[in-house]
């Protein structure tokens, strides 16, 4: 099969998948209730999802072992969004200042 | 409240998912440079926007299709990340359950993050208000027509400026998940998940499918669960991806 074919055959599972998710509770109604434990597991499930695919993006951008180093603008602005989001808690405001270290790092630092 | 007609109801809902708007837009611009940057066509991001719309999920794919990761991890991500969906209807459940089949299949497949919220703060208000449903479907709807549009958006925006690509457009992705995460760990069992996820994740990176992305969830989740069964203060309170 061609990229397309799987690619499409991904978005149709995705979406097959996404409303049974949110459709089931709804249209069964009472006849299903979640454990306890299995909804606690669930609420740590999107903190610990996006922090999993971001950080070997963060120290290993080119895929070829860990930058740890100052060179490493991915590294540099992550570093410096972490601490906008925690000192103001401004999702824009952290996105715009991460995007700029980014771009300024690269084009200014490192240039 | 409850003499609203259905037509204001349906309007107050929209009005009140205003904020929410404005915070999706950026995302769904992203979202669609993103897929022009990641081997998906053009109209699959739309697809994708149309049948899947859940944006965490949506972001995710295009990462793992990046990233070369198999269908059936993709697959298993998506189911993952948007189980909080069900913590979201099981809320909500009681306010819907008298409503006809084709209300609830409707309205739960427009839910998302930010449609739960405003809905859980309106029945929380308005428990007994027989136009709920109709509020329910303007906020989910304008959530879903926002999403198509900004979503194109970024598909022409990044059709446009293919270079955005070479000039590191994925770390946008990255910024975003940190203005998203960082706020929901002001507690110590979110905290140290999401640590111990990260710490795993990076050694963990070389496993074939992205299976070293699945178990550093798992073993995020199991330190979350563990040290929240040492505190008291062990509430869930799913985080607002």
């Amino acid at each position: 099969m061609t990229a397309t074919w799987i690619n499409t055959w991904m978005i149709v599972g995705m979406a097959v998948i996404t409303i049974f998710i949110k459709t089931v509770i709804f249209v069964l109604g009472d006849r299903i209730t979640l454990p306890a434990l299995l909804k606690q597991a669930l609420g740590f499930v999107p903190v610990t999802v996006l922090t999993a695919i971001i950080v070997p993006m963060i120290l290993a951008p080119h895929d070829k072992g860990m930058e740890f180093t100052w060179r490493n603008p991915q590294l540099v602005a992550a570093v410096v969004a972490v601490i906008v989001s925690a000192t103001t808690r401004h999702q824009l405001l952290t996105i715009f200042i991460g995007l700029a270290v980014f771009f300024g790092w690269q084009l200014g630092v490192l240039a | 409240m409850s003499h609203l007609t259905p037509r204001s109801s349906f309007i107050a809902g929209c009005r009140d998912t205003i904020p929410m708007l404005v915070g999706a837009a950026p995302f769904g611009v992203i979202f669609g440079s993103l897929v022009s940057a990641n081997l998906l066509k053009a109209w699959q991001g739309q697809l994708m926007s149309l049948s899947v719309f859940a944006g965490s999920s949506q972001f995710i794919a295009i990462g793992l299709v990046a990233a070369q990761a198999g269908l059936l991890v993709i697959l298993f991500a998506t189911f993952i990340v948007n189980l909080r969906h069900m913590l979201y209807a099981a809320a909500l459940l009681p306010y819907v359950a008298h409503l006809p089949a084709r209300w609830r299949w409707l309205l739960s497949f427009l839910m998302t993050d930010e449609t739960f919220a405003v809905m859980n703060s309106y029945y929380r208000l308005h428990p007994q208000s027989p136009t709920g449903h109709w509020y329910f479907l303007g906020s989910g709807l304008a959530m879903y027509g926002n999403w198509q549009f900004w979503t194109l958006i970024g598909l022409l925006f990044g059709a446009i400026f293919p270079q955005l690509q070479t000039l590191g457009l994925d770390f946008a992705m990255v910024v975003t998940f940190i203005a998203i995460i960082i706020p929901q760990l002001t507690r110590l069992p979110y905290f140290g998940a999401a640590l111990a996820a990260g710490i795993c994740a990076y050694p963990l990176r070389g496993l074939p499918y992205k299976i070293g992305l699945l178990l550093a969830v798992l073993i995020g989740i199991g330190v979350g669960l563990a040290l929240a069964r040492k505190k008291p203060d062990n509430k869930v309170l799913p985080g607002a991806v």
